[in-house]
């Protein structure tokens, strides 16, 4: 068990790091904290896929002046997907920030159940 | 006609188009622009649809020079078509029908930017169920989860905003597992087109080999998916967000974006994993189980709703339930009749939601029962469609829900043993439940009031909408049987 | 006193229990004290208060002492104070559960680095091996994501499109559409508190990175097909030279050049190009006909096709992108 650990290092972190932002992003209550572990879980997948494409030996998958051969470089696929990735975390992150600007400035707190309960002592509609 | 055949691809890029013109554009010519699309596309779908009745196969569209296994691709039969239909009628019907309200409730100088959100999302939509890539359909995920939300907090009140970040911190959790699937199941595969995927996902789970992490990627794409779309422990942010929205984009969000969402698992359950691995997974129990506690969990909150939104959102957190009950049964028949009750439930929820924005008009803004006595005299055609919709998600004879309900059962009998028994037991607990919340509101809106004074009317645009929807509903119900004929043929052509 | 007491106030026993308990360690109590004990000067009797900055200075810290009081309050309550040591328990919990199952799944996957996982396939084979013939770029990657698998990088910059839409619908101020807002009424407007008034060390510093920062950008960008790099990187390190001059030169100086308008027009220009150009490729990939596009000579700047052009279109989205969130949270309008 501890071999095939040792063999997996890069999933494993990535897995340790993926529980940590997923339970940051469900349970905690401040907004703040909720956007970073969101970050960190949505990173945390990146570093799986990125270290799926890895082969021990080879090079970037950039062209050298040599005719690129499949035996001397690595997979460039998760390179790719995890490009696409990173910009819709971005994104997302963008968003949620803006959220929480609006929210703090109107009810005065980061704490999401308070958010609530003041919403819904609220009179709006 | 081979021009047919760019419709899917067509439908998506032209959604795409239209929301960066309208970016430049303010509000009056983007909702120009948005009905222009939605009219397009809905004429556009039903000749794709009248191309694959008339018996041509499904065919691939490849995005670029290159196919499967390499490139990009989109594919379509005869279910995506008639998918793609319903719902760019939807969308158009929610837009047109609810535009009073787009008009009153979000402030002037992003209006356009709501049109821009709608367009996108029926974008997302129309990518979800052409697609035939795994990380593509992740990508039109995300643009879906931030559309919605977009369209949540386009209202700017308190309330709507912090519905809104309830959703959207539920939504991501929900993404970030599907993530974290679709990465499992490429590492296992090595493929991320679905009919290589297809190939491999079989010969791994003929050999036996990486059985677990296919298992594990398997329940993290349906626990992620289910999330996003409101199973049962997951429901907790649905009725906020529908409620506190403007009522046009609860409708969207009820019947399009959730539909896109369901109908890419059950893609994934065909198309990549096939439905003897989704069974041998134990994943239909779970699902089973949610499903029939969604339905009455739902039902039971929704008697004790005090307002009328709450009362269609947890109505809806029941539908849903009605729609994995027949997934969970993992067998083909029990896909068709879970096809067929989104169809159904995507007509009668948007008529739901739009008329009680037209009835709430009706009573001065206030959406609390005591407030909206008597407020189908004064919007006839909104009380109208008002009690039609509830009928038909109650499964009223001549109506749509019936029949959906008639074929869930029909799909349990051959599973056998305590299936039945809870189906059954089910369907029957919850059409009781139904009828309790529905009578209640129906019976409200039709009492005579007092004081009958003048308020405003929703507008006869929105009538004439709420009308053709009455008609659409009854037309459902009345022609089931060549709908479910049509869809088995599709669900054929579909795996 | 033994040493264990000495450091028993910092050690991680401590605070592991005191986080416990009741959710802070001694550093949050000792900033809620200090908030809560600060004495009460009045704005009069500071010299120089009349500042517009210290009033201001003063009225937050206000606010935020009024804030902890009630949070501080709250969670001192009794009744919650249960619940909320069973939620921490739990959260810990949930994360080690979901931890584990998916070490379970995980362990069984290919082994990192091996040469014969199922990843290494014909695909991957088909990209290093011909990717240079048939897309034109010597970086496979950007020959993959801009040629291969173009679909899914138009919905990436479509997710960037509509993200930047969204933070317009919150953030964004329509000062003459809305109707409230003259010029002068805002916070913000007070160029004294939220603008540099003027930082040398900044402003030279910013003088000589600016336009350094700015040609790296644009080399990053247009060599996307050559090296590593491409619109995203490209787009991002732009991005980063326009806020720099915003922070050094205060937002008269931008705007002379960056409008809310330029946003619009940069943005709906480049995404109608990029949507147009892929249209016509996915139109006739998808019918089965030639796109007659040239591939150019590789290694030269102007070849792979398509690749070029657009890596052009993606980086200026991204610039303007990145640029128009860090105003509008700044202010609220571009």
């Amino acid at each position: 068990m501890s071999a095939s650990l040792a063999d997996h290092i890069y999933e494993v972190a990535s897995v340790i790091l993926f529980g940590i932002g997923f339970t940051t992003l469900l349970l905690d209550r401040n907004l703040i904290k909720k956007i970073i572990g969101m970050n960190i879980m949505d990173t945390s997948v990146y570093l799986f896929l990125a270290s799926m494409g890895y082969i021990s030996g080879r090079s970037a998958p950039i062209g050298d002046g040599t005719a690129p051969s499949a035996e001397n470089i690595i997979n460039p696929v998760p390179a790719g997907l995890v490009l696409t990735g990173i910009v819709v975390s971005v994104s997302v992150t963008a968003l949620m920030l803006a959220l929480t600007i609006r929210l703090y400035h109107r009810y005065g707190t980061l704490d999401i159940d308070q958010i609530v309960t003041l919403a819904r002592k609220g009179d709006e509609p | 006609m081979a021009l047919l055949r760019n419709v899917p691809f067509a439908s998506i890029l032209a959604c795409m188009v239209i929301s960066v013109i309208s970016m430049v554009f303010r509000g009056r010519i983007a909702k120009v622009l948005s009905y222009l699309l939605t009219t397009v596309l809905l004429a556009a779908s039903l000749a794709l649809t009248w191309y694959f009745v008339q018996g041509n196969d499904a065919f691939v569209f490849t995005m670029g020079h290159f196919g499967d296994p390499w490139g990009n691709e989109l594919r379509a039969g005869l279910l995506e078509s008639i998918m793609a239909a319903a719902m760019s009628l939807i969308v158009l019907a929610a837009l047109a029908g609810g535009s009073y309200m787009i008009r009153s409730e979000i402030p002037d100088g992003k209006k356009n930017l709501f049109y821009i959100m709608a367009d996108l999302m029926l974008a997302s939509v129309m990518a979800l169920i052409y697609t035939n890539d795994l990380f593509t359909s992740y990508v039109f995920i995300e643009i879906a989860t931030i559309s919605a939300g977009g369209l949540t907090m386009s209202r700017q009140s308190g309330h709507a905003l912090a519905s809104t970040a309830r959703y959207m911190i539920m939504n991501l959790v929900g993404s970030g597992l599907c993530l974290m699937g679709i990465t499992i199941l490429y590492g296992t595969t090595g493929h991320l087109l679905m009919g290589s995927l297809h190939s491999a996902v079989q010969s791994l789970f003929e050999n036996g080999s990486y059985h677990l992490p296919l298992m594990a990627s398997l329940i993290l794409l349906t626990v992620g998916l289910s999330i996003k779309s409101g199973l049962f422990p997951f429901h907790e942010w649905l009725p906020d967000t529908y409620s506190y929205g403007v009522t046009a984009g609860s409708a969207l969000l009820s019947s399009v974006i959730s539909k896109g969402y369901i109908f890419l698992l059950i893609k994934l359950y065909t198309r990549v994993f096939g439905l003897e691995v989704v069974r041998a997974s134990h994943i239909c129990i779970l699902l089973f189980a949610f499903g029939t506690m969604g339905l009455i969990v739902g039902s039971l909150r929704a008697t004790q709703a005090a307002d009328i939104r709450r009362m269609v959102s947890y109505s809806s957190i029941a539908q849903i339930g009605y729609i994995y009950i027949a997934l969970g049964l993992g067998t083909q028949e029990g896909v068709i009749a879970a096809v067929f009750h989104m169809l159904i439930h995507a007509f009668g929820k948007s008529m739901l939601f739009l008329s009680s924005g037209a009835l709430i008009q009706a009573s001065g803004g206030a959406s609390d029962f005591i407030s909206l006595r008597g407020s189908a005299r004064r919007d006839i055609p909104a009380g109208i469609a008002f009690t039609v919709g509830a009928m038909s998600l109650t499964g009223v004879p001549l109506l749509g829900g019936f029949v959906s309900k008639i074929y869930i059962a029909q799909a349990a009998i051959p599973r056998g043993g305590l299936y039945v028994v809870i189906v059954l037991l089910a369907l029957a607990a919850s059409t009781f439940l139904n009828t309790l919340y529905f009578l209640r509101t129906v019976i409200t809106i039709y009492r005579s009031d007092a004081n009958a004074e003048a308020t405003r009317h929703a507008g006869p645009v929105n009538s004439l909408f709420l009308c053709a929807m009455v008609i659409l509903n009854f037309g459902l119900g009345i022609a089931s049987r060549p709908l479910y004929n049509a869809l088995l043929s599709g669900l054929n052509m579909f795996i | 006193m033994s040493r264990k007491a000495e450091n028993w106030d910092t050690s991680w026993q401590k605070r592991a229990a005191d986080w416990l308990r009741d959710g802070t360690d001694a550093l949050d109590r000792a900033m809620i004290s200090e908030m809560t004990e600060a004495p009460a000067v009045a704005p009069e009797d500071v010299p120089g208060a009349a500042d517009v900055f210290e009033k201001k200075v003063h009225e937050d810290q206000q606010k935020e002492k009024a804030i902890y009081q009630t949070l501080h309050e709250r969670t001192m309550t009794r009744g919650l104070h249960h619940a909320r040591v069973l939620y921490r328990v739990l959260s810990i919990l949930v994360c080690i559960g979901i931890i584990l199952s998916l070490l379970h799944a995980v362990i069984e996957m290919p082994v990192f680095g091996s040469p014969d996982s199922p990843v290494v396939n014909d695909v991957s084979r088909r990209y290093i091996e011909d990717g240079l013939k048939e897309t034109g770029a010597v970086n496979i990657v950007a020959g993959m994501i801009l040629d291969y698998r173009a679909f899914d990088t138009l919905g990436e910059s479509t997710v960037l499109f509509i993200a930047s839409c969204a933070v317009m619908i919150l953030l964004r101020r329509d000062r003459k559409r809305d109707g409230m807002m003259e010029k002068g009424s805002l916070p913000e407007d007070r160029d004294i508190i939220y603008e540099p008034h003027f930082d040398p060390i900044l402003q030279k510093s910013a003088a000589f990175l600016t336009p350094v920062i700015l040609l790296f950008g644009v080399y990053v960008v247009l060599n996307g097909h050559l090296s590593p790099g491409g619109g995203f990187s490209g787009g991002a390190i732009l991005g980063a030279a326009l806020m720099l001059f915003r922070n050094a030169y205060g937002v008269k100086n931008t705007r002379r050049f960056f409008t809310g308008r330029t946003f619009t027009t940069v943005v709906f220009l480049a995404l109608l190009f990029y949507a147009g150009a892929k249209s016509y490729v996915f139109y006739t990939g998808g019918n089965g006909l030639e796109s007659g596009i040239p591939l150019g000579t590789p290694g030269a700047i102007l070849s792979s096709g398509l690749i070029l052009p657009l890596d052009i279109c993606v980086g200026a989205i991204v610039s303007c992108t990145m640029y128009t969130f860090f105003a509008l949270f700044r202010r609220g309008e571009v």
